[in-house]
């Protein structure tokens, strides 16, 4: 562990240690709500270019200020709840959406290694050392959220898809676990500095070689397609397909309510991308600026903050392309993608690289490492293959 | 590519210049028989066309136009004729700007402009009294406080056009219809008429 544990922690902790994590909390809380406002704005800046509009330009410089204003504007709105809510649960499930949403992006490395009033500390809120169980784990009690929010507002529409909600995510649930093992399997730690710093910058070629969107290729699409339904952003947002559902499972909300639904929407999505760039793209790394010197407060502090979100702001306009280009999955769909082909695809490549992996290290000849690895794959296929249930099967169970 | 293809077509779109109009700022160039807010006409002496026959009232479907005629006072006439519009209310809230009442009028005493910028925040305003609707001594509609057009953009109020033709043909009859005695908005002629 010695490679990832914060150094702000090595000597004890004092009152400017307590100060420093307050203070990182309080940076990251604001970033993070700040990030969804810009993400917001962009998201519309974005899909109006790609519709030839303009989008949003009145409201501050560009229309900047457009989602503060909206937010400003939901935040006096009247508040209304359905006779048949519960009203304790009904209260409570927005913070339970949005809480997950913001604790698990403090496991994210947004910069390099820095020093505070003589404390040297991670531009990171918390550097646990089973960090990626703690992005599972938060990513699954988001879905309490949806879940409570769905059943608390006493309708119908918002039940099915709150219940809709928790069967899409425990379907990529699976898939994402798997897709991640596979880059668990390339660093050997939970942590994700650690994971970052397995991924750092010595020059150009190391982005193929050892940022691990290469090693873990298959593992990448994985994550990236599990990553957007687990999010329910489109095309998988099935949880708010207005044309079976209305509005989702926030029908029944109104005014600061609903917007904070939607906020832990694109807080998830901001977190999501921001775990994939420290994933597969080296996160913070990248070249710092030549003629400073390397440890000087600039390649310190601004070029890993700048890199980071440089490949954050990346991964953001994938989502907004598409949202703008793909239309809304059908159900089934959703499903025979998620159980049919993106878990066997992660059984089989953590299998395949496994092998690899291990093989490497005993110094197994490639002859071996080959058939070894297509016969497992073809082991866990078929396995898979058997299990699942044949055409006209599952009918013929129901009825 | 099959349903990959769509990204290119959005990413292409991106550098595709825009449609969208920064409307207030920037107006765009109004058809030439655009239907807007209606005015009352006068002759160049001041005189009221309108003659109180409620033609325009008739013929509305909208049922939005009420007018009530009266004799002119001998001593200081309204109109040219034996009557005069005594009273003349268009609703708003009503009016489909269908430019019916136009092609009624005898005497081309309605016209519709290019004016459409009138929201109006109460009932009464929707209501256009005759004093609102009459142009001013130069001819020009006369803007209402909680109107929002400006400079010339008025321009074309007096000149006005038959939708068809007088005898009922759907073809031009080869000459321009436009009338403007105000000299003030006469166009030039559409395609398939003379000068």
């Amino acid at each position: 562990m010695s490679l990832a544990a914060d150094p702000l922690f090595n000597h004890g902790i004092d009152l400017d240690v307590v100060l420093i994590v307050v203070g990182k909390t309080v940076a990251v809380f604001a970033m993070l709500l700040l990030a969804v406002l810009l993400y917001i704005w962009f998201l519309r800046k974005v899909i109006a270019d790609m519709q030839n509009r303009i989008g949003p330009d009145r409201a501050g410089p560009f229309g900047l200020l457009q989602s503060m204003a909206d937010g400003i504007k939901l935040f006096f709105k009247e508040q209304s709840s359905p006779t048949t809510a519960d009203r304790t649960v009904y209260r409570l499930a927005p913070y339970l959406s949005v809480l997950p949403a913001f604790l698990a992006f403090s496991i994210v490395p947004i910069g390099g290694v820095v020093t505070i009033a003589g404390h040297r500390t991670y531009v990171q809120l918390a550097d646990l050392p089973f960090g990626i169980l703690w992005l599972l784990a938060m990513s699954g009690l988001g879905l309490y959220g949806v879940m409570l929010a769905g059943w608390a507002s006493g309708s119908k529409y918002p039940l099915i898809a709150s219940v809709r909600a928790s069967a899409q995510l425990l379907s990529y649930e699976a898939a994402f676990g798997l897709a991640i093992v596979g880059v668990l399997l390339q660093s050997n730690t939970l942590s994700t500095r650690g994971i970052v710093q397995k991924q750092s910058w010595d020059g150009v070629g190391t982005i193929v070689s050892d940022w691990y969107w290469l090693p873990a290729l298959v593992a990448l699409f994985i994550f990236l397609f599990a990553a957007v339904a687990e999010t329910n952003h489109p095309p998988f947002d099935l949880v708010e397909a207005e044309q079976e559902l209305t509005g989702g499972f926030f029908t029944e909300y109104t005014g600061i309510k609903f917007a904070i639904f939607y906020l832990a929407e694109f807080m998830n999505l901001i977190t999501m991308s921001a775990i994939a760039v420290t994933l597969f793209f080296g996160g913070p790394s990248g070249p710092g600026l030549g003629f400073l010197p390397a440890h000087g407060w600039f390649n310190a502090w601004i070029m890993p903050i700048f890199w980071f979100m440089l490949k954050l702001i990346i991964l953001l306009f994938g989502t907004v392309w598409l949202r703008a280009t793909l239309p809304r999955l059908r159900y089934d769909q959703l499903m025979n993608l998620g159980w049919k082909i993106l878990i066997e695809f992660a059984f089989v490549w953590v299998i395949a690289s496994a092998v690899i992996l291990v093989g490497k290290d005993e110094g197994w000849s490639l002859a071996i490492v080959i058939p070894s690895t297509a016969a497992g794959a073809v082991a866990v296929l078929g396995v898979l293959y058997l299990s699942m249930p044949k055409r006209g099967e599952s009918v013929e169970e129901i009825r | 590519m099959g349903a990959l293809s769509g990204f290119s077509v959005t990413l292409r779109q991106m550098f595709r210049p825009r449609v969208t109009e920064h409307f207030p700022e920037e107006k765009r160039p109004k058809p030439v028989r655009f239907h807007g807010r209606h005015v009352l006409n006068r002759y160049e002496d001041g005189m009221e066309k309108c003659i109180g026959c409620e033609l325009c009232a008739g013929v509305c479907p909208a049922r939005c136009i009420y007018v009530r005629g009266a004799d002119n006072p001998p001593d200081a006439p309204v109109s040219p004729g034996e009557r005069y519009g005594f009273v003349y209310e268009i609703n708003y809230l009503r009016c489909i700007h269908c430019d019916l009442c136009v092609e009624a009028c005898p005497t081309e005493a309605i016209t519709e402009t290019k004016l459409f910028e009138f929201s109006f925040a109460n009932r009464e305003d929707a209501i256009y009294t005759k004093e609102e609707l009459l142009v001013g001594d130069d001819g020009r509609a006369r803007r209402q406080p909680w109107e929002l057009w400006l400079g010339d953009e008025d321009d074309h109020t007096s000149a006005w056009m038959r939708a068809t033709a007088p005898s009922g043909q759907a073809a031009y009859e080869g000459r321009v219809s436009w009338s403007g005695e105000l000299g003030f908005g006469v166009r030039s002629p559409e395609q398939g008429q003379e000068q």
